[in-house]
């Protein structure tokens, strides 16, 4: 693909001064995390490690100041699809690689990170153990190392992006929100919880189950149980938050609260992912895999937890105030009750495919602790439980969220794990799309069919196809970042919590002639 | 039945698509410009790099076949009604039973000396977009660009060169930017904006030639004030006109454009003209005859469908509006404005504009009643359907203003100015009564 029409040479792509110069303090900084990689022991690394996150701080602040100072506030996507980062080109290729292997040996390989077992570390990891104990009094770990650079990523582009964007409200409050709840619950809180009760489960109050698919394993559950009053809220919190507060607010204001605005995955895709987004598949195909994809996923976390959870607990009441048959017949009424709901209420909203989708979902799962009842062996379902949370966090947890998901936002995307993977996003989104106040409503007939939301959208939702054709957007994927808003030329869009009553609307008068002819063709429908 | 249409823009494809929902008539779409429908008003985005050619276009591929619509890339020299027939370029004839012509506009020149020099160019086909690339791809290859005409179509332009970094003289024969339309105050606004942008904008001045280089490229323009600027592009964006020169003999009546009755219809039996190119020949309202509008457009295509496949219908356009964006500033029109030199007596205005944004609403109601005739809002976005039951409704300025809760359409979390916009009206009613 040549994006660029040029016969006499290409648009300008050239970088000002003070651009050239962040990006030379950005890389510095992030020469000096490669030396410690590299094994080159720096005699202050508090006082190194401190330069070095200083100085990307710093580059991105004074790239921001180069792309964006001395222009008007606006819309500025020029030239997104004539440089190389942005549109697929080698920069993008080659930093798509390099976020790749640091996924890899990240995930599988964290000795080359400096990680020792059973001894002081070295390499990188050592050169962030000051900040790690003067956090939590502990020394660093790979994913301790992990945390600092993504928090640090989060805040750095997320000042970008405020700049980017400083004429928009919505993206501003939104932008200050995922950098608060990245800072503060994902970063900071947990060290700190650490310090001061170092015998909990280190826990992000923010990341729910599924998301964070081994909330309830033995080891959490117990050191919550053990901890008496606080562990035992944070462990009645954390299956309140999936079965309580998510459906609540998600109720009320679409998932946009978790997705743009609270979660991590979500805060990283919104600040560095950004000049990634418009990289999304568009196309029904690829909406298609999403749907099977995203399902599957959510049906295999609902399986392997189940799993976990039935293999620890004892077949009475004497180990834990559950036991096995209570845990699956509870996890069996409650999916039944939801599919019950669903196929009582909203069977006409779902499409075809999702319905029989559903059936097929949940029969198998029904059929599977069915099974178990009938089967007299250690196995939970058909298979092992630890070989069933191993799978998953193997395939879901390392390589589709992190090397997939990540690693490859210069070529697919920033959502490409919010999109296709992640269960949280999917029950979230089945919510959204059957009870939610939330949706994108399209103003009457000024829409343009220029499409710049649809382009822009980094779930790959084709928001013209609805726009052009007068219809508010309902979608399950919708994350509510709002950026299809603010890049419409004509204001068009709007994010908009309102009364479930003709939530999904057919406003064709504006768009045509006067109501007599709409009248006309309501009726051809 | 065969239906032919010329012309793949907004209005051919929209009548298109509605034949298809209406009928299993066989459908075929001409056009010269390009195999694929791609939406004109999104040109200045490729341009400027914020979408590919592609997105532009708001049907994939496989529509086409799936709705049964052929296409045709050809164009269309000559018209044959007593045959029903047309004649392509390339010498292949073409059978219709209907034929709708959707042929749209083109810049209009005024025969200014050298206007048909190299690098001297209009801005509204895909090929106007590829000579733009071919002679204005940075700043390098073109030093200065000249953009003469001062309308919705220029200040595009003036916007896309900028993403490149090309400076940009602006010259727009009017005292203040587009105010044969806009009243002054909101004028004044977009004049202030465009100089933000660091664009030369020349009010109250005219071309007087433009001179070309021994290579027949353009070197540089003349102003009637007899300043020479030169420049490696001159953008004539003096408005459009209708597409309609290959009908000349072809016995259709032509005015500006192909002329049309309240149906659609032209003068011959089963020949329609839609969009750009048609020309009421009874104005409608206050609508001008020619309207070359993406919406009005559309809501041509989709009248002259349910004509074509037999239920006659004439055309009814509602309220009026239409929207805009001058470089940051979002526009959006309801209703009737009018700007002062042409506004009758019994129309008044009340005008509110943001202290230090670029903000600013304008309400023009009649001044006997109070009855709201029309909004105007810059970098405020309002509820259509909301401004359209208002104007159904005949609610007065005083009852928009009460309620205009109900009309914003900002997103969520942008600061909220009806107290300041109340507080002033009612100074204002104050004052004048």
């Amino acid at each position: 693909m040549n994006p660029s029409l040029s016969l006499a040479g290409g648009p300008p792509s050239a970088l000002n001064r003070i651009q050239r110069l962040s990006l030379f303090l950005g890389f510095a900084g992030l020469f000096i995390l490669l030396l410690a990689t590299f094994g080159i022991g720096f005699p202050k690394p508090g006082l190194w490690l401190a330069l070095a996150l200083f100085l990307i701080l710093g580059g991105v602040l004074g790239y921001s100041l180069g792309a964006y100072s001395g222009h008007p506030a606006g819309i500025r996507n020029n030239g997104v699809w004539f440089k190389s980062l942005s549109a697929r080109g080698i920069w993008a290729w080659g930093l798509g690689i390099l976020l790749t292997g640091f996924y890899v040996v990240l995930y599988f390989y964290p000795q080359y990170l400096g990680l020792v077992q059973d001894g002081p570390n070295r390499g990188l990891i050592a050169l962030f153990d000051p900040l790690s104990r003067a956090l939590s009094g502990n020394p660093a770990s790979q994913w301790f190392v992990y945390g600092a650079l993504y928090t640090l990523a989060i805040l750095a582009f997320g000042a970008k992006f405020i700049w980017k964007y400083r004429h928009n409200r919505y993206q501003l409050l939104r932008t200050l929100s995922v950098m608060f709840f990245q800072l503060a619950f994902a970063f900071l809180i947990p060290e700190i919880m650490a310090r001061l009760n170092g015998d909990l489960p280190y826990y992000d109050l923010k990341n729910i189950w599924p998301l964070n698919y081994y909330n309830f394993e033995r080891y959490r559950v117990n050191a919550f149980i053990g901890e008496g009053n606080l562990g035992l809220a944070m462990l009645l919190f954390g299956v309140a938050s999936t079965l309580v507060i998510t459906p609540v607010l998600t109720y009320f204001y679409g998932k946009r609260w978790y997705c743009s605005w609270v979660c991590g995955c979500g805060g990283l895709a919104e600040t560095a992912g950004d000049p990634f987004r418009h990289l999304s598949d568009k196309s029904t195909f690829a909406w298609r895999v999403e749907r099977w994809v995203i399902y599957s996923v959510l049906v295999f976390v609902v399986l392997m937890t189940t799993a976990v959870v039935y293999s620890y607990l004892g077949p009475d009441h004497s180990r834990y105030w559950l036991s096995r048959g209570e845990l699956l017949v509870g996890v069996g009424v409650l999916l039944t009750l939801v599919f019950a709901w669903v196929m009582l209420f909203r069977r006409k909203e779902l499409q075809k495919d999702a319905r029989y989708g559903a059936i097929a979902y949940f029969t198998i799962i029904l059929a599977l602790i069915g099974f178990h009842y009938l089967s007299d062996t250690q196995h939970v379902f058909l298979f092992r439980s630890e070989t069933l949370r191993k799978t998953y966090s193997l395939l879901i947890g390392s390589i589709f969220s992190g090397v997939i998901g990540t690693g490859f936002y210069p070529i697919f995307g920033s959502r490409v794990w919010c999109r296709f993977g992640c269960p949280m996003a999917a029950i979230l989104g089945l919510q959204q799309r059957l009870l939610s106040r939330f949706r994108i409503t399209t103003n009457g007939g000024q829409c343009i069919s220029c499409g710049n939301c649809s382009a822009y959208c980094e779930m790959g939702i084709d928001v013209r196809a609805y726009a052009q054709k007068g219809r508010n957007i309902v979608r399950a994927s919708c994350v509510g970042c709002g950026i299809c808003s603010a890049v419409c030329p004509r204001g068009v869009l709007r994010l908009e919590n309102g009364p479930l009553q003709n939530r999904i609307n057919h406003r064709d008068m504006l768009l045509g002639a006067e109501v007599d002819l709409m009248d006309f063709v309501g009726e051809e429908k | 039945m065969h239906v032919l249409i010329i012309g793949n823009g907004i209005s051919g494809v929209t009548a298109a698509r509605h034949i298809r929902k209406n009928s299993d008539c066989r459908i075929t779409l001409i056009s010269a410009e390009t195999d694929a429908f791609f939406s004109r008003t999104a040109l200045m985005y490729i341009y400027m790099g914020h979408l590919t050619f592609q997105q532009t276009q708001p049907y994939p591929e496989s529509f086409w076949s799936r709705n049964r619509m052929d296409r045709i890339r050809g164009y269309v020299t000559a018209i044959h009604p007593e045959t029903r027939s047309v004649a392509l370029a390339d010498g292949r004839e073409i059978g219709y039973d209907k034929l709708i012509l959707a042929t749209g506009s083109k810049p209009n020149k005024f025969g200014w000396p050298g206007q048909d020099l190299d690098g001297v160019q209009g801005l509204y086909s895909y090929q106007d977009l590829e000579r733009l690339e071919a002679f204005a791809p940075n700043a390098t290859a073109c030093r200065r660009a000249v953009v003469v005409g001062g309308g919705l179509i220029g200040i595009e332009l003036a916007e896309m060169l900028r993403s490149r970094d090309i400076p940009v003289t602006f010259l727009v024969r009017e005292s203040s930017f587009w105010n044969g339309v806009l009243p002054a105050g909101e004028s004044e606004m977009i004049n202030t904006h465009i100089r933000e942008h660091h664009i030369d904008l020349r009010l109250g001045t005219n071309l007087k030639e433009i001179l070309p280089d021994a290579n027949g490229r353009v070197r540089a323009v003349v102003t009637e004030q007899g300043e020479t600027i030169p420049c490696n592009l001159v953008g004539l964006t003096a408005g459009v006109s209708p597409n309609i020169d290959f009908l000349r003999g072809s016995g259709i009546n032509l005015g500006k454009g192909v002329l049309v009755n309240r149906y659609l219809e032209t003068n011959l039996p089963d020949i329609y003209a839609v969009g750009d190119c048609a020309q009421q020949r009874e104005p409608i309202g206050r609508r001008r005859p020619v309207e070359a509008v993406w919406y009005t457009g559309r809501m041509m295509g989709e009248t002259v469908a349910r004509t074509v496949c037999g239920q006659r219908t004439a055309y009814t356009p509602g309220h009026w509006f239409n929207s805009a964006k001058f470089l940051d500033i979002e526009y959006q029109t309801y209703g009737w404005v009018f700007p002062e030199h042409t506004r009758e007596a019994h129309e008044a205005h009340f005008h509110w504009r943001h202290p230090k944004k670029h903000i600013c609403l304008t309400l023009a109601y009649d001044r006997g009643s109070g009855t709201l005739l029309g909004v105007n809002t810059f970098g405020m976005r309002m509820r259509h359907a909301v401004l359209d039951q208002w104007l159904t409704e005949q609610r007065t300025a005083e009852y928009a203003l009460t309620h205009l809760r109900e009309a914003l359409f900002d997103p969520e979390g942008y600061s909220d100015y009806r107290k300041h916009i109340q507080t002033a009206f009612r100074q204002q009613t104050l004052t004048a009564s």
